[in-house]
């Protein structure tokens, strides 16, 4: 689609041509983010790249300017924090909007994942463009993981000690791993150090994966609602004006709930003992990950064996990896899978089952939900994905977008 | 369609309210009741007067034992003093600091000077309060589940021994040394009830009851974990009108130029 | 995305449109520069910064003959409290000498225009290549001028601080500095 489309386009202004006649980014603007044919039938689930290219944007911009005062020792971290908070001008803003920011940007690529695996985005001839946004939620969880160590209070320390433990599990070198990546024998200055360049370098490794996340969906263009290619022009629009002024809309709605967050609850999403600075001897009586980590923690904590809870939390990510050929269904939208559609929004209402199982100490009711939970997870991409493909009859498939949209309108 | 967005629109607010729902981790303690506050919801402002009287009582009590590093005298300004008022204040309190020949000495305390801590370090802290050292105060109603609610209600919920029922006195073990706390997790807390009517005198004359001086030192710890607080809500005011009226603009931008493909 | 069969009002009007986008780009600059903003300001000096950039000395412990030195905003300030010779010496040295003429009295007044020959408040970094001139403390080789003498490249400097022999191109800086009383002096 993409490589078959337009002329190469014409600049009147001198210096533009004089440019893109030696390097094409005009040419490639143009192409890529004006006239690019775009299906014209997107709901408002597609606004959610957008949008998460806009908190990665934002993450970094008020990043850089926290690094600027921000200080990565054990004795000066909480304190450099606060100081950011009380002393430096518009400090407190950035903070606010950096850590609020987080889980905003976990919200907007949940949403945005949500969507790639309802309507079957993931599906040939899109799968590596699937595994790179896999990749990409990988490298955002190692560098929100280590971004809450650095203000170095009690859950910092504590969540970062119980993560980094997961790897003693491994047989033989497991001990050996872990001192490896603490610098050390426990969690400490060493640690705090390297995470903080960590996480200063992963963010720009996500902008370059997201860059091929964009290169290869240009290449066959986005999926849409009916999951049905695009047959000719009748079915698409150009991407400008059309879904800049769209994605643009939704960015902006998306800003205000973020800003109610950040200016009127900006505690809200975190824990108040990471107002307490780090202490090595004191472990707070409940840890907990922040939010966007609850349903992995809870499947790690499902498992009633070191080992096999660490594999089945890495296993419920890995498992994202293999989607593509899981699912052996010949329809990409569950809007045409009658019985699918129903398993998949369960499977969202799992997901968030298990958060709850995470937030809660495992006692009680919550241990056998969160292992129902976890077994519904991981039979719902291993059992039922590829059986349910082979066995359903999808619904007729509308014989073209420019149709179904027609259609729509009528009815 | 139009049912999937609904359904997915559920599916989103499920997803908001799980993420929501891990601020409110359960406790097992009594619940703080809830009490008003002028510095909550999003138009609420610190009430200058009851911090003031709030830092009396800090300086005449609690900086006995617990420490506000974070804070500099000069941030005092902020809660309606002048600053003549806050050297006033300062004028007998001396900081450690070094001479230039290195040796450590005593020197009056200037503006740019954080609050002098009353112990040299966690150790000796620790040392001096039978082996636990009393938290800092700076972020301390950010620190602890309930907030202001949770510190004004410990401050006021110390129980006298003889007037614990046998049941309690059994459960927790509690001997006649010990301070019992409604509110404390555990409810046997190392600090001794720190409050009391008339325990100061407040130098505009408000009634020194142990209510008031709970409720003013809560307002000040309040101001201390977070002094930008009402620029913060007044700065969101604006950006959230902001960006209403961007979105509005945006909408009907996006419904014109959509306007001859539906 | 609302399907209506009738057209909403004003689809084919152009001026309409253009006056849609363009207060909509017009809103979104505005927005933008107000973003822009607390990035910048964020590397302002933050308020503890700000809060040393004026410090108070007190100078009844200095005698005279005898000079301090203080830091202010992370340099060396002298404070000197300088003998009848000293003031005599620099008042009558002849502008025509002067690399960079002031005279005596214009560099011992303050802020509030109040004159004080016997004390010499001066930033202590000289003016050549921002060295520490020598001849504060007692002991110290003060230079063929009485004054101070900078060990990097052999400026020299009066009882008044200014430049008489040497690479330096200026006399030591005064900085604002105003007496709050007869015995405590606010520099900044």
């Amino acid at each position: 689609m993409a490589s078959s489309h337009g002329t190469p386009p014409v600049f009147n202004n001198k210096v533009i041509a004089w440019i893109d006649y030696r390097l094409p980014i005009f040419s490639y603007i143009e192409k890529e983010y004006h006239t690019f044919p775009t299906p014209r039938n997107f709901n408002y689930f597609w606004n959610f790249g957008a949008i998460a290219t806009v908190m990665l944007v934002l993450m970094i911009a008020t990043g850089v300017v926290l690094a600027t005062n921000y200080t990565p020792n054990v004795l000066m971290a909480f304190d450099s924090v606060e100081r950011i908070d009380r002393d430096v001008p518009s400090g407190w803003l950035m903070r606010d909007l950096h850590m609020n920011g987080a889980s905003f940007f976990f919200i907007a690529v949940y949403v945005h994942i949500f969507r790639g695996m309802y309507y079957g985005s993931y599906k040939q001839p899109r799968e590596l463009l699937w595994i790179l946004g896999v990749v990409i939620f990988l490298l955002m969880m190692a560098t929100a993981f280590m971004g809450y160590v650095l203000p170095w209070g009690q859950m910092s320390f504590w969540g970062a000690t119980v993560i980094t433990s997961l790897f003693s599990a491994i047989p033989v070198v497991g001990d050996s791993i872990v001192t490896w990546l603490w610098g050390g024998f426990s969690i400490g200055n060493p640690t705090l150090n390297r995470f903080y360049a960590l996480h200063y370098l992963l963010p720009f490794i996500i902008v370059a994966v997201v860059a091929l996340h964009v290169v290869a969906l240009h290449v066959h263009g986005s999926n849409n609602p009916t999951g049905i290619d695009p047959k000719g022009p009748q079915d698409t629009v150009p991407f400008h004006p059309y879904y800049t002024m769209k994605d643009g809309f939704g960015v902006v709605i998306f800003l205000i709930v973020y800003s109610a967050v950040v200016f009127f609850a900006p505690d809200m999403l975190g824990d108040a003992a990471n107002y307490i600075p780090a202490d090595p001897l004191v472990t707070p009586t409940h840890i907990v990950p922040e939010w966007y980590f609850l349903p992995f923690y809870a499947i790690l904590r499902a498992v009633p064996d070191k080992l096999g809870g660490v594999i089945a939390m890495f296993g419920a990510i890995a498992v994202l990896f293999v989607l593509p050929w899981l699912d052996t269904s010949r329809v990409r939208s569950s809007t045409f899978r009658p019985i699918y559609k129903w398993f998949m929004l369960l499977l969202v209402v799992d997901v968030v089952v298990l958060g709850f199982c995470g937030a809660n100490p495992p006692a009680g009711f919550w241990i056998p939900l969160s292992q129902v939970a976890t077994l519904y997870y991981f039979v719902h991409f291993l059992i039922l994905l590829p059986v349910l493909g082979k066995i359903e009859r999808p619904l007729p498939l509308p014989p073209s977008i420019a149709d179904s949209v027609l259609k729509k309108k009528a009815g | 369609m139009r049912r999937l967005i609904v359904s997915g629109a559920i599916a989103l607010a499920a997803l908001v309210a799980g993420a929501g729902a891990v601020a409110i981790a359960a406790g097992t303690e009594a619940h703080p009741p809830h009490r008003h506050w002028h510095f909550q919801g999003p138009f609420g402002t610190y009430d200058r007067a009851a911090a003031q009287r709030g830092y009396q009582v800090y300086a005449e009590v609690c900086s006995a034992c617990h420490s506000l590093s974070l804070l500099a005298y000069r941030n005092l300004i902020e809660i309606g003093l002048t600053e003549n008022q806050v050297k006033g204040l300062i004028k007998d309190i001396t900081v450690p600091d070094l001479n230039d020949d290195g040796q450590p000495i005593d020197r009056p305390a200037r503006l740019s000077d954080r609050f002098r801590k009353p112990f040299p370090n966690e150790l000796a802290a620790a040392a001096a309060n039978n082996g636990k050292a009393p938290p800092d105060l700076s972020v301390i109603v950010k620190a602890r589940e309930g907030g202001a609610d949770y510190i004004y209600a410990l401050l006021t919920g110390y129980v006298p021994f003889d007037k614990l029922t046998p049941a309690q006195i059994k459960e927790l073990n509690v001997v006649k040394d010990d301070n019992y706390n409604t509110y404390f997790p555990g409810h046997r807390i190392a600090m001794a009830p720190p409050l009391s009517d008339d325990k100061v005198t407040y130098v505009d004359g408000t009634k020194s009851t142990l209510d008031q001086q709970a409720s003013d030192v809560t307002e000040f710890l309040a101001w201390a974990s977070e002094p930008w607080m009402e620029n913060r809500k007044r700065t969101g005011v604006r950006v959230i009108l902001f960006l209403l009226a961007l979105a509005g603009l945006m909408y009907a931008v996006k419904r014109q130029v959509w306007a001859n493909k539906h | 995305m609302a399907s209506s069969s009738v057209p909403a009002d004003g689809h084919g009007d152009p001026t309409r449109r253009d006056f849609l986008m363009v207060a909509t780009g017009a809103l979104g600059a505005v927005g933008a520069a107000a973003v822009a903003w607390p990035f910048i300001n964020n590397l302002n000096p933050a308020a503890d910064t700000l809060a040393l950039a004026s410090i108070e000395v007190s100078v009844t412990p200095i005698e005279v003959g005898q000079a301090i030195t203080v830091k202010w905003r992370g340099k060396p300030v002298f404070i000197r409290h300088r003998t009848e010779k000293d003031i005599k010496e620099a008042e009558a040295v002849p502008m025509s000498e002067l690399p960079d003429p002031q005279t005596d009295n214009s560099r011992v007044t303050d802020s509030a225009k109040k004159v004080r020959p016997e004390w010499l408040i001066m930033i202590g970094v000289c003016t050549h290549l921002g060295c520490v001139p020598l001849g504060n403390k007692p002991g110290q080789d003060k230079g063929p001028y009485g004054g101070w003498y900078c060990p990097c490249h052999g400026s020299a400097y009066d009882t008044s601080g200014r430049i008489r022999k040497g690479p330096a191109p200026l006399n030591l800086v005064i900085p604002e500095y105003l007496f709050v009383s007869d015995s405590l002096v606010r520099i900044g």
